[in-house]
């Protein structure tokens, strides 16, 4: 994992292909001053990144400021291990599903991180200095001989290489008998909401044996289930406000004001089907694979299976607007299905002015999409293509009509290569793309920075 | 009569996986199952109301007197002399006998249809539990007839499965969660 480097030039593509389960990325996330960019993979990893400070000489610009620099490794550290659940005889990945980073208050960084069944809080702290001169101990650490003390010293803090240190500071775990899909701090700073198939609940970030349901949708005949959640987030200003989504390609809104169990929305979105688009499997691509308000908390984004929607908390009628992800596989939908790739769950993310937003798609293509043009654009994240400060060329998929050079046929497309987990940096134009076991970065250079208006 | 071989070609593949997804790591998979079962739903919907019009098309086409009053094998015998067109449709007049006889014959014969649907498999795997449990049952809903019978075809036509778990009725497999 990490940043890819070029690989010399020998013929090991069968090794370079073999990709262990275990290194493959399943959460990306910035955090809130984008200098801090954390991974989770199926192993149950997490590797943060931080981003250098000091610009690399050669590329300095015009309009640059020194903030424009690489990311590297921060620290690395096992967050959760392969459990089991004895009453069930199940076994519990330890695959992370997400990461969230809770806002800094001190030298110290937090991160929740979350497998299917606990949430785990780690606190990353870095140590650069250390006591010296200790008066009792020698310098292994051992009490002297009392006697051959003859005089006072106090120990002084000397700097030292920087080690980074990553502790866990709570376990939130029992919360959750179903899969737990989504984990979103919220903006009052002390709480935070995990969401299973079934139940969201929320906790205190200093309390750990105990959580609020706050929605329950489990029906008391299991044979009547309908529906499941499939993911929730909180507002990101107002901390009464939170929003789920369902398989059923809804989407609500709840008020904990209202009540102490969120069961009934406050707002329901929803988008009338087209009975003419109908198939055998409009109930799989309807389902919402991903929520998240816009910055300025005005618009949701959503991603269903060939589309990204973007609505508007004061219409529940539908969506404002609809991008088409890769309209060019509605009519392969049923050797999807049969590949499984047709449950696959793409994230979405927007930018830090929300002017546009971004999916990911097969074949290591990715599409952002203008909101005030309207056009969409598909870029690639793989190496063969891009090498480190190469400009990223735009992609396209032929699927009728004129074909140009470089097109890719719908045919040809590779799904086993899927860009399912994003990021994007909350101020600068940078992404972050996993690829199956490669992170990939890029960064705008000739739109370093959109400050947020 | 397209319609009708998907259909049954998308609930046979939802069962295989939700039949895989019970080893997976990480335990039933909710979202999924749910998912799998609504296609299921949704292509067997569709398969019964294809042939729901292909009998009234049959029926029409069939003197009365030859028409069957109840048991559906002799319709399906009456059948292919009628209407030609259907004569490769093998499996699925199979499975429609099954799915409509369970009104009328109170244990499947599961057993008969896996014969005749043996093509990769060598021998009839009679280590399969289904069959004698289901027969013993008395109290089982319609619809988990279709579903075991289904799977019994799936279990045939597939090399791959290992050692066939005891089944399960679909909505009880979500509801084991």
């Amino acid at each position: 994992m990490g940043e890819d480097a070029e690989s010399p030039k020998i013929n090991h593509t069968f090794l370079r292909d073999y990709v262990t389960e275990a290194d493959v990325i399943s959460t990306v996330e910035f955090n809130q001053t984008g200098d801090l960019l954390a991974t989770g993979d199926k192993g149950g990893r997490v590797v943060i990144f931080q981003r250098e400070t000091e610009s690399k000489g050669e590329s300095e610009e015009v309009g640059e400021t020194g903030d424009s620099g690489e990311y590297n490794v921060y620290s690395t550290f096992q967050s959760h291990e392969p459990d089991f659940d004895y009453l069930k005889s199940l076994e519990i990945e330890e695959k992370i599903n997400k990461i969230r980073w809770l806002p800094q208050q001190n030298a110290a960084h937090f991160l929740l991180s979350t497998n299917d069944k606990t949430i785990k809080l780690w606190k990353v702290s870095e140590r650069d200095k250390r006591p010296e001169g200790y008066n009792l101990k020698d310098e292994e650490g051992r009490l002297k001989d009392i006697s051959t003390i003859t005089s006072l010293q106090v120990p002084v803090l000397k700097p030292t290489d920087l080690m980074v240190e990553v502790r866990p500071r709570r376990v939130f775990s029992n919360g959750h008998t179903y899969h737990v899909n989504s984990i979103s701090v919220n903006s009052d700073g002390e709480t935070y909401l995990s969401a299973d198939d079934l139940r969201i609940n929320m906790w205190h970030l200093g309390i750990t044996d105990r959580s609020f349901n706050i929605v329950d949708i489990k029906p008391a005949n299991m044979e009547d289930l309908t529906e499941v959640i499939t993911a929730a987030e909180f507002h990101p200003h107002h901390c009464h406000l939170f929003v789920y989504s369902s398989s059923k390609g809804t989407l609500r809104l709840c008020d904990m004001r209202s009540s102490a169990l969120c069961d009934r929305h406050t707002k329901l979105f929803e988008e009338p089907e087209d009975p003419g688009s109908r198939s055998f499997f409009s109930e799989i691509i309807s389902s919402v694979s991903d929520v998240k308000f816009s910055h300025s908390g005005r618009y949701l984004l959503t991603r269903d299976y060939l589309t990204a929607k973007v609505w508007d908390l004061n219409m529940d009628k539908g969506p404002v607007e609809t991008y088409q992800v890769h309209e060019y596989l509605r009519s392969k939908l049923c050797s999807l299905y049969e590949n499984d790739c047709i449950f696959d769950k793409f994230e979405c993310v927007w930018n830090s002015s929300d002017s546009v937003i971004m999916t990911g798609a097969y074949n290591s293509f990715f599409r952002m999409f203008d909101r005030e043009t309207g056009r969409g654009v598909t870029l690639e994240a793989w190496r063969e293509s891009s090498k480190p400060r190469a400009v990223l060329r735009t992609r396209r998929v032929y699927s009728g009509g004129k074909r140009r050079r470089g097109d890719v046929g719908v045919d040809s497309l590779d799904f086993t290569k899927k860009i399912l987990h994003m990021a994007w940096h909350p101020s600068e134009n940078i992404i972050a793309i996993a690829a199956t076991n490669n992170l990939y970065i890029f960064q705008d250079r000739v739109n370093p920075e959109t400050q947020l208006q | 009569m397209e319609v009708t071989a998907e259909a049954k070609r998308i609930m046979v593949v939802a069962l295989g996986k939700l039949y895989s997804s019970r080893t997976q790591r990480g335990g039933l998979r909710l979202h999924r199952s749910l998912l799998l079962t609504m296609v299921m739903k949704s292509a067997r919907d569709m398969y019964h109301a294809a042939q729901e019009t292909e009998w009234a098309a049959a029926e029409e086409q069939q003197p009365p007197t030859e028409e069957p009053t109840g048991a559906q094998i002799e319709l399906q015998e009456g059948k292919p002399l009628t209407s030609p067109g259907n004569e490769v449709e093998n499996s699925p007049t199979m499975l429609r006998r099954d799915a409509d006889n369970k009104e009328n014959m109170s244990p499947p014969r599961p057993t008969q249809h896996s014969r005749k649907r043996r093509g990769k498999a060598a021998v009839e795997p009679d280590f399969l539990p289904c069959k004698k449990a289901k027969l013993e049952q008395k109290n089982v809903p319609q619809q988990l007839i279709l579903s075991t019978v289904l799977l019994c075809e799936y279990m045939n036509c597939s090399s791959e499965v290992g050692a066939p778990p005891a089944p399960m009725p679909v909505q009880r497999a979500i509801a084991a969660c």
